[in-house]
């Protein structure tokens, strides 16, 4: 009890300063278009029929882009081992079971303010047409474990965001209907109501405008309409029941996805030992975290991005950079004109829909933020993760591509990977693998005491990894011996352009 | 449609009173799309007019041009490589910026301070990196070219810094604007010295930039050969105006520079140095600021024109904010359109209508946040 009085004084100071920069958060969502309650009283709108011929996204193509995937990630092996506990379809705890242990982890099921959260700060969270409640929660929970939302029965939300697993897939990228893979790791929804932007490229603003995408996409949860999930769950008494004492209306597709979200705004884990390090308790974390600590607001430049005080607990700005993760497989310039070709003269509902199938079932993935945005300077560009409960969410980055925490500090420590978009904060750290184990150790005291067992399980595995192989390590570049740019620039079989003109008379 | 029949006159007049009654809306560029049209409307309908009936078409006919666009890069200030690279990594993705661009550009601008202290190598890097630029680069030359061994460097690698030549109807002028009076000659200041101080700010020992009375003469002479109806662009460093004196922001003999360009109808400016959006306009003269691929610079305690659309301050968590490149749309009439390509922003235009109307119309999509 006396950890919990903690966390709430912690949490109450927290809130003073917060209430400045998340009210800022709720103006900026505010313009982004959170549901404002206009269209709060209208039932489902029909989503209009996904046309075949979406350029980029034709079933073909998706598939064998998908098919490649898998044979990439399994050859790979880089599933982590928690997945040899689960039994259910596609790797994940059969949901009775993921509910039982839910249970064990004391969500508040009512209309309370979760530990640690300032009320102010929390009616930014919360939009207008969507005040939480018992109903509304219970409801969202129900759903969020219904396979039946899924066009095989085999997928619910619980299903990619498995509660067994971090409230994500421990996969490099997800795996749905029949089996297909995406093109993206799955984020945790542990936390996920404080981000400004859900997805990660920011495509919509709200949790109630994410939990509709997963299920319309076809090779994720499948359904092709709303109306088409809503005949699964509507002929349910019980459904019947709960959206009623929930929203007040039947059954409908918008309800859905604001119950979902209620549901999701309960997976408040903001309950690490870092906490108490910062509430004054120097034992709380061990001496390397400590040294991590200073090294990640400094020397390692981690809170450029990761901004990680009081007033932003996740530890991320909310915003888009490219660290050159895609880089790696892509020639930026030729997708992003394939992108524009593909989303040309797409609006709206229906812009939003084709930028998700291009984002899951095409390499065009890779764009990230440029395919909502359309904007040069977004190309490549990722939201930042959070780094709450960072330790055990892995595997990392927007395609899952590195396995360890490790791996991933070494890919920032030799300045990312080069290209023309790369963010301007990025450069090479000279961090020495004891500064790099540091900083690991600092990145797992941010898991939620909770999850306390499964960050030392996931610690022992990742170190016996990270012992085996360091893909990403390049010290040359880390300490500068070698700059990137030369290769580039200084290479001899560089095309040539057509040269230069000035004065060559002089002055007449 | 009541009337069935229209005479050809009567469709001449309501053509015509459309015309003009859509002017007052117009900028410049637009107006000229619109008169082209209803000239070629009443051509086709087969109607002879006087020829001075549609008096704006003579402004139409005095741009003997076609639109075209050109691109810039600007303000790299290159170090040494193990001193800085990420100041090479800005340079490099503006030469993918203006390689990319489509339509392509006629030819691409380098606004000067390709070199941060006027070194060799730094300059060598540059031409290395410029290389790669697929349409032909007109070079400027910047004081951090300069001040080192007095551009013989920056000459033996690209020309002279003082030229002109026309392209597609216009005139344009590239000049040496940053000359300094010799500050260091009686000081004993060796090179390297005299370099240091021109590339700070806020000191009292070097003198303000001039374009000097030989390149003046020069640019009369240039000038003489020109009608008035031409339109010209001028490229120099430094803006031809007076800006903020302490940070040299400034051209000392701007008011005998502008006197020469007096006499033609439209003059457009193309600067560097400042590093950030800028606009002016002073009498027949349209003044455009270049961003830097380095850094941006805050805008100035004072002197700042009223024309400005303003960046916000830029983020200091990202190193690219504020920074970028940019292009120039010249319309047939040689009038110029100017795109801010900032980074980490939305792109912003910057149009010759605003310019014109005194900012009254054709105001740019302003950013979301004012400067302060």
């Amino acid at each position: 009890m006396s950890e919990r009085r903690e966390v709430i004084a912690t949490g109450r100071h927290v809130g003073r300063v917060v209430v400045a920069t998340m009210l800022l958060g709720a103006v900026v969502g505010a313009v982004l278009g959170w549901p404002a309650g206009a269209s709060s009283a209208e039932p489902a709108a029909s989503p209009a029929p996904k046309s075949a011929d979406g350029g980029a996204v034709s079933g073909e193509e998706a598939k064998a882009v998908a098919e490649k995937r898998r044979t990439e990630s399994e050859g790979a092996a880089a599933n982590i081992g928690v997945q040899k506990l689960a039994k259910g379809p596609h790797g994940a705890m059969p949901v009775a079971e993921q509910i039982a242990l839910l249970d064990k982890l004391q969500l508040p099921t009512d209309a309370t303010i979760p530990p640690g959260i300032d009320p102010v700060v929390w009616q930014s969270l919360v939009p207008k047409d969507n005040e939480i409640n018992a109903a509304r929660i219970a409801l969202g929970k129900k759903l969020y474990f219904d396979t039946r939302l899924s066009k095989d029965g085999t997928l619910a939300c619980a299903t990619c965001h498995d509660v067994s697993r971090s409230f994500t897939d421990r996969r490099p990228v997800s795996e749905g209907i029949a089996d297909q893979l995406g093109q993206r790791n799955s984020p945790t929804t542990m936390n996920a109501l404080f981000f400004q932007t859900q997805f990660l490229d920011g495509r919509v603003p709200s949790l109630e405008e994410q939990a509709k995408l997963p299920i319309l996409n076809p090779i994720e949860m499948g359904q092709p309409s709303a109306e088409a999930t809503l005949l699964n769950i509507a002929p349910d008494p019980e459904y019947q029941k709960m959206f009623q004492a929930a929203y007040g209306r039947p059954v409908n597709y918008e309800d859905l996805a604001r119950a979902i979200a209620s549901f999701e705004r309960t997976l408040v884990f903001l309950d690490a030992p870092f906490d108490d390090f910062v509430a004054g308790d120097t034992s709380a974390i061990s001496a390397k975290a400590a040294q991590g600590w200073i090294l990640f607001n400094g020397k390692a430049r981690c809170m450029t991005c990761h901004m990680l005080n009081p007033s932003n607990p996740l530890g991320t700005d909310d915003r888009f950079h490219n660290i050159g993760v895609s880089a790696r497989k892509q020639n930026f310039e030729e997708l992003a004109a394939k992108a524009l070709k593909a989303l040309h003269a797409k609006e709206g509902k229906e812009g939003l829909e084709a930028v998700d199938r291009l984002a899951i079932e095409t390499n065009l993935s890779e764009l990230g933020r440029f395919l909502v945005t359309k904007n040069r300077s977004d190309i490549g560009s990722f939201k930042t993760f959070q780094l709450r409960n960072i330790g055990i969410t892995g595997p990392y980055m927007h395609d899952g591509s590195m396995q360890t925490l490790v791996d991933v500090i070494d890919h920032y420590n030799r300045g990312g990977e080069a290209n023309p978009f790369l963010d301007g904060g990025i450069e090479p750290l000279a961090l020495t693998d004891t500064e790099i184990e540091n900083l690991v150790e600092f990145l797992q005291t941010l898991t939620d005491k909770r999850f306390a067992a499964e960050q030392r399980t996931e610690t022992a595995r990742q170190r016996a990894v990270a012992a085996k192989q360091r893909p990403f390590r390049e010290n040359d570049l880390a300490f500068r011996k070698v700059l990137p740019f030369e290769s580039r620039v200084m290479a001899s079989g560089a095309a040539p352009g057509a040269g230069f003109q000035a004065g060559k008379e002089g002055k007449q | 449609m009541s009337r069935k029949f229209t005479s050809i006159e009567t469709k001449h007049y309501e053509e015509r009173q459309a015309l003009f009654d859509a002017l007052p809306r117009l900028g410049r560029r637009d107006f000229l799309k619109v008169s082209a049209a209803a000239l070629a409307a009443a051509a086709a309908s087969g109607v002879r007019f006087h020829p001075t009936s549609f008096q704006p078409v003579t402004v139409a006919n005095a741009a003997t041009g076609e639109p075209f666009t050109f691109a810039y890069v600007s303000d790299s200030h290159l170090y040494r490589k193990d001193l800085n690279e990420r100041f090479v990594r800005g340079i490099l993705r503006a030469v993918d910026d203006v390689n990319h661009l489509d339509p392509k550009p006629d030819f691409i601008l380098y606004g000067g301070d390709l070199a941060q202290l006027g070194k060799a190598e730094e300059l060598n890097l540059g031409a290395q990196i410029l290389k790669a630029v697929h349409q032909p680069v007109r070079m400027m030359v910047g004081e951090h070219d300069w001040f080192l061994d007095m551009g013989a460097k920056w000459r033996e690698l690209f020309g002279e810094p003082t030229y002109s030549f026309d392209h597609k109807g216009v005139h344009f002028v590239v000049l040496m604007s940053v000359n300094e009076k010799d500050f260091w000659t009686p000081r004993g200041l060796t090179p390297e010295q005299r370099m240091g101080t021109v590339a700070g700010l806020d000191n009292g020992i070097q003198s303000r930039f001039e374009v000097g009375a030989e390149q003046r003469e020069w640019l009369k002479n240039d000038l003489d050969k020109i009608p008035a109806s031409t339109p010209v662009i001028v490229f120099s460093h430094s803006p031809l105006y007076k800006y903020y004196k302490n940070w040299n922001f400034w051209t000392e003999d701007a008011d005998e520079v502008q006197a020469i360009l007096k006499k033609f109808d439209h003059v457009t400016v193309i600067h560097g140095h400042t590093h950030q959006m800028l606009t002016n306009r002073i009498g027949n003269i349209d003044f455009h600021g270049l961003l830097s691929t380095a850094w941006p610079w805050p805008y100035a305690p004072e002197g700042l024109p009223k024309l400005t659309v303003q960046m916000a301050r830029p983020d200091p968590f990202d190193p690219n904010d504020g920074c970028g490149d940019g292009s120039m749309q010249v319309s047939a009439a040689g009038l110029v359109d100017k795109i801010y390509n900032l980074w980490n922003r939305n792109p912003i235009e910057v149009t010759s209508g605003y310019l014109a109307s005194n900012g009254s119309k054709d105001k740019p999509a302003m950013p979301n946040m004012q400067s302060f």
